[in-house]
C-alpha cells in the first residue's frame, strides 16, 4: 500500500509503481474527473496538479511521488466549483463536448499559479492542450477573464 | 433523485438507473413505460415534457449531444411553445429501448448531418405547445372555465376574469390525464423569448468539475475493464494468440478473442483495471492473418486515384449547356488537380462502451451519435432479442460523425458474453482509435476551365475521383451504382429533398461535375463536414485560380455566377466587406462560399507567411445563414471550432498506410490544432429567416479554402496536396 495526499485528504492505494497516475486517480481512487486521451502526454485531458504545478498525468508513474507531494484533480481544484477559472469558464460557455475541459482548467489554473496575469505569447507557449471541438477562442478569453478574477 | 454507482454520483436525469433487474444479480433498470415518480405522481405531460410539483420542466431530448450544443438548442424550442419558466429546464435522454416500447414516440434518435435541430425542431415545438395546451385545459377545468379565457406564461396560468392563477407543478399530473391536442399553432419567431436568445447551455456546469459522466467514466459494481487490438490490416483476421502469456499477471481475469458481424476481428484482455488489461495486451503474442490488404500503402492509393482522374467512365453529378463545345471554343483553359487524404475523426474520448449480458438481457453503456443503431448492435452482438436488450446514452466526448457507427457495441457485447452478469467496459487506446476509424473518404480532382477573351468562364469540367463512402457503407443506398453524396455542395437544385441541402452555389452555362468512383481498402465514414469538405476545395480553390487567370478579381468573379444564389451571394459579401477585402493594406485574403447542410456560409482568411515559409492566420472573418437562429452564442462557437477542426485537417492531418497499416497513430504524428495556432475568428451570425439550415458542419466546408486561397495571396504558391505540412518551407 502506498501513500498519498490528494485533494488534501491522506489515502493509500494498492497498485504497481510503474502505474501512472492517471490510472490510479481514475480506477484505483475512482475520481474520473481526470480523463484518458492518448496516454503519450499530447493532449493534457489528464493533467493534474503536483504541488501546485500542471503536469500531464498519464505518463507521471506512480513512484515519482510520494505522500508529501499535495495532488490535486479537478474534483479538488475547489470546493464549489468556483475556481477563478471555473467562474469564467461558466461565463463565458466555454466548453463544447466538455472532454478535454478538466484537463484544460487544470492546465490554466497551474499556469495561472506561476503567471498570475498571462500575456497572449504566454498563453500560446504555456498551454498546449488538444480539444477538437475547437473551444480555443473562449479559452483564451477565459484565461484573461480568470486573471482578473483572482 | 440521484443514485450512486460505485461513488460515483450519476443524477437521475443523466442515466435511468434504478429499477432492478431480477435474476443478473444487478441493479440496473430501465425508465418504466408508464413513468411515475415515487410517491404515485405521473408528471409526463406528454413524451416531450415532464413537470415536476416543485415547477422543474425536464425536457426528454432524443438526439446525441456531443459538444454541438443541440440538447440546449431543443429544450429552448420545446420551452418557447411550453411557455415555461426558462430557469427551471433541464433535461434527459430517453432510452432507444423505451422508444422502441412506445412505437418511437421520440422519433429519430440518430444524430448526424446538421440535423439535430433542423430534423426534430418541428414535432418538439408542437410537443411543447401541445403539453402547454394540456396544462391549460386541465387548470381550466379545475376552475371550470373556458380554456381559451386562460392563458399560460412562465409556469403559471392564469384566468384573468377571476382573478385564478396556478403553476404549471401543480396541474402537471392532471395535465397528464387530458387528452392531447389534434391541432397545435405555433409561435412565429418574432415572438419568441428564449429561443433565438444566446443563452447558457444547459450541461455546462458539471464539465467544469469533472462530474460529468462520459462513456469512459461509467463505473460499474464489479465491473471489469477490457482493452482490445483488432488486426491492424483492414479485412484481415485473429489467427492466434498465447494466453498464457499473460493469464498470470497482476489482475487478469481472461483472454477474448472478439469477432464481431461487422467486420472486426481481434482480441481483448480482460482484467480488474484497464492499465493492467492494457499492459497484458501489450504484451500479449499475437498471430494475425492479414489479409488480401497488406501490401497497400499510399503509391497504391495514388495510382488508384490518378486513374480515376483520367477515366472515361464516370457518374454524371452535376451538368449544363455544352461543355466540350465551351472547351473548344476557349480562348484560355485552366487545370489543375488537388488531392485531399485520409483523416480520422479522433474525438478527444477514445471510442468505449460498457455492457452485461446475460442469457436474457443485455445493457450497454455508450457514447453512440444513434441510440438506436446501438441498440440494433447490441442485439446482434449479443444473440437476444431487440425488446430483450438496452441502451443507455452519455454525452459524447465528441462525435464528428465518429460515433454514428457502433462497432465499439458489438465489441464489448461480444466481451461480455465470455463473462454472464459481469458489467464489462471496453476502453480504446488512441492507437486503435488511430488505426480503426471511418475515415475521410480521400479524393482526388481535377479540374479544368474555359475562360473567353473577355475573363469570362464559359466552361467548368470537375472530375472527382474516389472514395464513395456509401459504396463503403451502405451499398443499399448507391444508386444505380452512383454515390449521390459524392457531389455535396455540387448538386444541381430540384433533384430531391435532401440533395437540396447541398447545392451548388453558382450558376454555369456549361458545367460537368462527375465522381469516378475508386474504393481502395479504406473503411470510409461519415466525417464532420462529409464530402462538404473536399467539394469546397475542389471549387473554391479553382474559381480563385480561374480568376487569377481570367486577371479578375476573385470577390467580383464569384458573385458574376451567384445571381440565382442572392443568399449565398450575401454571406460572401458580408466576410469581404467586414474583412476589408480589396483594400489596399497590405494583407493577403482568401475567400470561400458554400450551401451544405441547409445554410449559406462563406469566409475570409487573411494570412501572412514568414520568409522561412511559416504560416500564420492572423483573422477569420465567417458568416452564416443557418435561416432560424436558436441560439446564436452557440452558432458562434460551432463556427470557432469548425476552423479548428477543419484547419487541423488542411493544414497537419492525414492518415496513410504502409504494408496495411495506419501510420499515425497517436497525436504526434497526428496533430491536432493547438491554441497557438488558432485564429480570431469573428462570426456573423445572419439569419434570413424561413428556414431552419445546420450548423455544426456547414462552416467546415469554407475554412481550408479560404486560407488556401490566402496563403497563395500572401505566397504565389498553389497548395494542391493536403495537408500543407511543410509545404511553405519547402518550396
Amino acid at each position: 500500500m502506498k501513500k498519498l495526499k490528494v485533494n488534501g485528504k491522506r489515502i493509500k492505494v494498492d497498485a504497481d509503481e510503474g502505474t501512472p497516475l492517471l490510472w490510479v486517480i481514475r480506477e484505483q481512487l475512482g475520481m474520473t474527473g481526470t480523463k484518458f486521451g492518448c496516454g503519450i502526454a499530447q493532449c493534457g485531458a489528464c493533467t493534474i496538479h503536483i504541488d501546485g504545478r500542471a503536469v500531464r498525468s498519464c505518463v507521471y508513474p506512480l513512484s515519482a511521488v510520494t505522500d508529501k507531494n499535495e495532488i490535486t484533480t479537478i474534483e479538488g481544484l475547489s470546493e464549489n466549483g468556483d475556481h477563478p477559472v471555473q467562474q469564467a469558464w461558466a461565463e463565458l460557455d466555454t466548453p463544447q463536448c466538455g472532454y478535454c475541459q478538466p484537463g484544460m482548467i487544470m492546465a490554466v489554473a497551474g499556469m495561472l499559479n506561476d503567471t498570475p496575469n498571462p500575456t497572449d505569447a504566454q498563453i500560446d507557449e504555456q498551454i498546449t492542450n488538444i480539444c477538437r471541438c475547437g473551444t480555443f477562442q473562449r479559452v483564451r478569453k477565459g484565461i484573461h477573464l480568470a486573471a482578473k478574477k483572482s | 433523485m440521484n443514485n450512486v454507482v460505485n461513488g460515483i454520483e450519476i443524477s437521475r436525469r443523466k442515466f435511468i438507473v434504478g429499477a432492478s433487474v431480477a435474476g443478473a444479480g444487478l441493479s440496473l433498470g430501465i425508465l418504466p413505460a408508464s413513468r411515475a415518480s415515487a410517491d404515485g405522481h405521473l408528471d409526463e405531460v406528454n413524451a416531450w415534457v415532464v413537470i415536476a410539483p416543485d415547477d422543474t420542466v425536464t425536457v426528454r431530448i432524443a438526439r446525441s449531444e456531443m459538444g454541438q450544443g443541440t440538447l440546449t438548442g431543443l429544450a429552448q424550442l420545446v420551452a418557447e411553445e411550453l411557455e415555461c419558466d426558462w430557469e427551471k429546464v433541464t433535461w434527459e435522454f430517453p432510452t432507444p429501448g423505451e422508444n422502441l416500447a412506445r412505437e418511437r414516440v421520440w422519433k429519430d434518435f440518430s444524430t448526424g448531418g446538421s440535423r439535430g435541430l433542423r430534423g426534430s425542431q418541428q414535432y418538439m415545438r408542437e410537443g411543447g405547445a401541445a403539453a402547454r395546451m394540456m396544462l391549460i385545459e386541465a387548470a381550466a377545468g379545475q376552475w371550470g372555465v373556458p380554456a381559451a379565457e386562460c392563458v399560460a406564461e412562465n409556469s403559471v396560468i392564469r384566468h384573468s376574469k377571476s382573478g385564478r392563477k396556478t403553476t404549471y407543478g401543480k396541474v402537471a399530473d392532471a395535465a397528464s390525464k387530458v387528452a392531447p391536442p389534434t391541432e397545435v399553432k405555433l409561435k412565429s419567431e418574432s415572438e419568441w423569448t428564449v429561443a433565438g436568445k444566446p443563452v447558457k447551455r444547459l450541461d455546462t456546469a458539471e464539465k467544469l468539475t469533472g462530474k460529468l459522466v462520459y462513456g469512459a467514466d461509467i463505473q460499474l459494481d464489479g465491473m471489469l475493464l477490457a482493452s482490445i487490438k483488432d488486426c491492424p490490416v483492414m479485412g484481415g483476421t485473429l489467427k492466434s494468440y498465447d494466453e498464457a502469456a499473460v493469464k498470470n499477471m497482476p489482475g487478469v481475469r481472461g483472454v477474448v478473442k472478439v469477432e464481431t458481424t461487422v467486420g472486426t476481428s481481434g482480441v481483448a484482455v480482460v482484467a480488474d483495471t484497464w492499465w493492467r488489461a492494457n499492459q497484458a495486451l501489450e504484451r500479449l503474442p499475437i498471430e494475425w492473418d492479414l489479409g488480401p490488404n497488406v501490401d497497400f500503402d499510399d503509391d497504391a492509393l495514388t495510382a488508384l486515384l490518378e486513374d480515376g482522374l483520367e477515366a472515361d467512365e464516370a457518374f454524371k453529378g452535376n451538368w449544363a449547356g455544352d461543355i466540350d463545345g465551351a472547351f473548344n471554343s476557349a480562348d484560355q483553359m485552366v487545370e489543375a488537380v488537388y488531392k485531399v487524404p485520409s483523416q480520422n475523426h479522433a474525438p478527444m474520448e477514445p471510442m468505449n462502451a460498457t455492457a452485461v449480458w446475460s442469457e436474457d438481457r443485455c445493457e450497454v453503456w455508450c457514447p453512440t451519435q444513434n441510440g438506436e443503431s446501438a441498440l440494433a448492435a447490441a442485439s446482434d452482438a449479443a444473440g437476444l432479442p431487440i425488446e430483450q436488450c438496452e441502451v443507455y446514452k452519455t454525452i459524447l466526448g465528441g462525435g464528428f460523425g465518429r460515433r454514428g457507427a457502433p462497432d465499439y457495441v458489438h465489441q464489448v457485447v461480444a466481451i461480455a458474453k465470455a463473462f454472464p452478469g459481469t458489467p464489462i467496459k471496453l476502453q480504446w487506446s488512441r492507437e486503435e482509435d488511430q488505426k480503426h476509424g471511418f475515415f475521410h473518404p480521400t479524393t482526388m480532382a481535377k479540374m479544368r476551365g474555359s475562360l473567353d477573351k473577355d475573363g469570362n468562364l464559359t466552361g467548368l469540367h470537375l472530375r472527382i475521383s474516389g472514395q464513395s463512402i456509401l459504396a463503403g457503407l451502405m451499398p443499399h443506398a448507391l444508386q444505380d451504382g452512383m454515390d449521390p453524396l459524392a457531389f455535396q455542395t455540387l448538386f444541381k437544385g430540384g433533384v430531391s429533398p435532401q440533395m437540396d441541402d447541398h447545392q451548388i452555389s453558382y450558376d454555369f452555362d456549361n458545367l460537368l461535375v462527375d465522381h469516378a468512383m475508386r474504393n481502395p481498402p479504406i473503411r470510409p465514414g461519415f466525417w464532420r463536414g462529409v464530402n462538404m469538405n473536399q467539394n469546397a476545395i475542389y471549387m473554391e480553390c479553382f474559381m480563385e485560380e480561374l480568376a487569377y487567370a481570367a486577371g479578375r478579381d476573385p470577390l467580383e468573379f464569384r458573385l458574376a455566377h451567384m445571381k440565382n444564389n442572392p443568399k449565398g451571394a450575401a454571406v460572401l459579401k458580408a466576410v469581404a466587406e467586414r474583412s476589408g477585402w480589396g483594400a489596399k493594406d497590405g494583407k493577403h485574403r482568401g475567400l470561400a462560399v458554400t450551401y451544405g447542410f441547409g445554410s449559406y456560409v462563406a469566409a475570409c482568411a487573411d494570412v501572412t507567411v514568414s520568409d522561412d515559409g511559416e504560416l500564420k492566420i492572423d483573422r477569420i472573418v465567417a458568416a452564416t445563414d443557418c435561416g432560424t437562429a436558436v441560439n446564436p452564442q452557440q452558432i458562434e462557437a460551432q463556427v470557432e471550432g469548425s476552423f479548428v477542426y477543419g484547419l487541423s485537417a488542411a493544414l497537419y492531418q492525414e492518415i496513410t498506410y504502409a504494408d496495411g497499416v495506419v501510420q499515425q497513430q497517436n497525436f504526434h504524428t497526428y496533430p491536432s490544432m493547438r491554441i497557438k495556432d488558432m485564429p480570431e475568428v469573428e462570426t456573423v451570425v445572419m439569419p434570413s429567416g424561413g428556414f431552419y439550415g445546420g450548423v455544426g458542419e456547414p462552416t467546415i466546408g469554407v475554412a481550408a479554402p479560404a486560407v488556401l486561397n490566402a496563403i497563395h495571396a500572401a505566397t504565389g504558391k498553389r497548395i494542391r496536396r493536403l495537408p500543407l505540412k511543410d509545404q511553405l518551407q519547402k518550396a
